[in-house]
């Protein structure tokens, strides 16, 4: 299984895995000091571990390294990406190639969630409000 | 040709469109190449509306909220001329079939259709599928608000959601404006329902747990009224409890439905509620700009009030029996005085419900353009509607919907029958549908007999996977595998009007394929006798019970 990160420098000590059933909103003081967190995809049509990545991410405020394992994809990246993995195992051919081109494959999103793109919405607010100005 | 009336897509839209079609380009090259198993292949050609059935692959269109421009319409033609066999088939969600695609047509046939700003994303596949809405939006006369703008809000957050798009199962969602319920809310995985509460806003009844398929259940109501500026962060947090809880064991029992049912509406609502709260003040939060800048895309065409009693229609109507029974159930009342809301009915007798040919499509739009405003709606009992229709034109669009063969004056009535594709086309069905249909068609062609028959609504599925409706049928007609024969089922009382929305309850024994005729024949005959006034089938059935029509339908099968 080859490992893709986004950050390779990133500290990867101490570690947590999660089953996707497990509710990360109870995690409480297990989160403390973690540095990496392995979620789990066993089918990759099982799509529980986006919530559990998002719920992390935007409503625990977890900074640290976000891995995706088990049945992962090139063509889940898009998605992947915007619920805030950075880090994923994959045997897939051309994995790399696709993760690198992932982030640009749709230049426009339309959902605000924790990766700091700025949607569609946003960008038309902008533009009328600088037409207003 | 007038302008649109409805959302029209700009850079941002159409650049995620063509590079979603794109990459379904890429996709498709790799599965021919080898390179993705057709395992892997297979949640991705669904997610793009491509399924494979009984013969060949079927491209299913989304319609969002089932609106039209007569450009679109031409498209769809030229692609089911160019890439099917001439002809499609509007389902009873609003989308688009074509039945004979070749897969490696697909991405071609989807630029064509990114060509006129449409799409098949997320069609088919366990995620978010095309909103549905009231077809009459924008022109019904009893309408509070147009539902095509929160559909449209909705239609943008669920394209390519990303924690949504690996759902337990699929995921239907229906708006409706309307105290008249034409979208049927109750019966979908969340409805909505917009209305005015008593301090004179307009809010969301919020809906969850409704379907039919094998397992048929009403939704329940966990929110009475939601500020439409939160409707995304209820949505978010509804399906984000949905995508965490809902049962991934057993297809079967993995629609959002079955959730709700084993935990409870009490606790549905406070799942998502508890969830809601944690997130309605985020960048879900709905600006008045947002709201404001699309629905002035469906500000209403500028209509002028016109003659409401025009000679040449009452002259007509004396004249041309067909005209005036047409008058009645194919034209329904429109906001502006003097004028209607038109229903081509693509119910011709013994024809298969809900198909048009490239011909047909074409001559629609060119009578859109002529008499409605451009515009053209799909309803989801699989006909099509013009919104925005002059009294004093109905006349000639009678013609030339007539010289189309649309011009079958039995909207609602018995032989406007919505059938799903069923075992001509679709590989899960147990039973063929359109043929039962088109043989109850041919028996009730008479238009004065369906016209004192009343409204009726006969649904039939090939199977319980119920994409005919039948249990929300006044007469549900279902198709059953018994010992490979087909059997078909019939039950009685389904109804999916506001307020009113009731599951069907099974008659009898099923009954051979060429005694369903027969069957109905006999269910119609004791309604006849029986009725009271101006009672319909439905509410004849409600009074006096099962048993009547039982005994009449046994005894004679």
């Amino acid at each position: 299984m080859a490992l893709f990160r986004l950050n390779p420098q990133a500290v990867q000590e101490p570690a947590l895995t999660l089953a996707n059933t497990d509710d990360v909103l109870a995690l409480g003081d297990r989160l403390d000091g973690v540095k990496l967190i392995v979620l789990h995809f066993p089918k990759f049509t099982d799509g529980r571990a986006y919530s559990q990545a998002r719920l992390l991410r935007e409503r625990l405020g977890y900074a640290g390294e976000l891995r995706a394992t088990g049945a992962v994809f090139l063509d889940q990246l898009p998605f992947l990406l915007r619920c805030g993995f950075d880090s994923f195992e994959s045997e897939q051919k051309g994995f790399a190639e696709a993760l690198a081109r992932a982030r640009t494959l749709f230049s426009v999103v339309y959902q605000p969630t924790g990766d700091g793109r700025v949607t569609a919405g946003q960008l038309r607010l902008r533009q009328r409000s600088a037409v207003a100005a | 040709m007038p302008d649109t009336h409805f959302y029209r897509y700009d850079d941002y839209d159409r650049a995620l469109v063509s590079e979603r079609v794109a990459q379904f380009r890429d996709q498709v090259r790799r599965r021919l190449a080898g390179e993705l198993t057709e395992e892997q292949f297979k949640p991705l050609r669904l997610t793009n509306g491509l399924y494979l059935q009984l013969h060949a692959y079927m491209l299913r269109i989304a319609i969002p909220y089932g609106t039209l421009s007569t450009r679109q319409l031409r498209q769809l033609a030229a692609i089911a001329r160019k890439y099917d066999r001439g002809y499609g088939h509007f389902t009873t969600r609003q989308n688009l079939q074509l039945n004979w695609i070749k897969l490696e047509g697909a991405p071609d046939a989807l630029a064509m259709l990114a060509e006129v700003d449409m799409h098949a994303i997320q069609t088919s596949g366990n995620l978010i599928r095309n909103v549905t809405a009231d077809h009459f939006a924008g022109a019904a006369i009893d309408e509070i608000e147009d539902p095509r703008i929160w559909c449209e809000i909705v239609r943008q957050w669920s394209t390519l959601h990303p924690e949504f798009s690996f759902l337990p199962r699929k995921f239907k969602i229906a708006i409706t404006g309307s105290p008249n319920d034409r979208a049927a809310v109750r019966v979908h995985d969340v409805g909505l329902r917009l209305w005015r509460n008593e301090a004179g806003e307009t809010g969301f009844e919020v809906i969850v747990g409704g379907g039919l398929g094998r397992t048929p259940m009403i939704g329940k109501t966990i929110r009475e009224f939601l500020p439409k500026d939160d409707l995304l962060a209820y949505l978010e947090a509804t399906l984000r409890v949905y995508n965490r809880y809902g049962r991934r064991d057993n297809l079967y029992k993995s629609r959002i439905k079955i959730l709700v049912h084993e935990i409870g509406p009490e606790k549905m609502r406070e799942d998502v509620e508890a969830e809601y709260a944690a997130m309605k003040d985020s960048a879900l939060k709905l600006t008045p700009e947002t709201i404001e800048a699309i629905a002035r895309q469906f500000a209403p065409p500028a209509l002028r009030s016109k003659r409401t009693k025009v000679p040449e229609v009452e002259a007509l109507k004396l004249e041309n029996r067909a005209f005036a029974l047409w008058l009645k159930s194919n034209v329904a009342p429109h906001r502006v005085p003097g004028h209607a809301i038109v229903t081509a009915s693509l119910k011709p007798a013994g024809a298969p419900p809900g198909d048009a040919s490239s011909a047909q499509m074409e001559g629609v739009a060119d009578i859109a353009d002529a008499w409605s405003q451009g515009e053209v709606r799909v309803s989801h009992e699989q006909n099509l509607v013009l919104p925005h229709v002059a009294i004093e034109a109905l006349p000639e669009v009678y013609r030339a919907l007539e010289r189309l063969g649309f011009a079958e004056a039995n909207v609602g009535k018995i032989t406007d029958i919505i059938a799903c594709p069923g075992l001509d086309y679709c590989a899960l069905a147990n039973a063929r549908s359109i043929p039962v249909a088109q043989r109850i068609s041919t028996h009730f062609a008479e238009l004065s007999r369906q016209h004192d028959i009343g409204d009726l609504k006969i649904k039939i599925s090939g199977c319980i996977n119920a994409c005919g409706h039948h249990h929300v049928g006044h007469i549900g007609i279902l198709g059953v595998d018994k010992n490979g024969v087909e059997l078909y089922q019939i039950s009685l009382g389904g109804d999916v009007d506001f307020g009113k929305t009731a599951l069907g309850t099974i008659l009898g024994p099923a009954v051979e394929a060429d005694k369903v005729v027969e069957a109905v024949d006999a269910l119609v005959a004791t309604y006849l006798e029986a009725r009271q006034a101006d009672e319909r089938f439905v509410d004849t059935y409600r009074r006096i019970g099962a048993q009547p029509f039982k005994e009449r339908v046994y005894g004679a099968v």
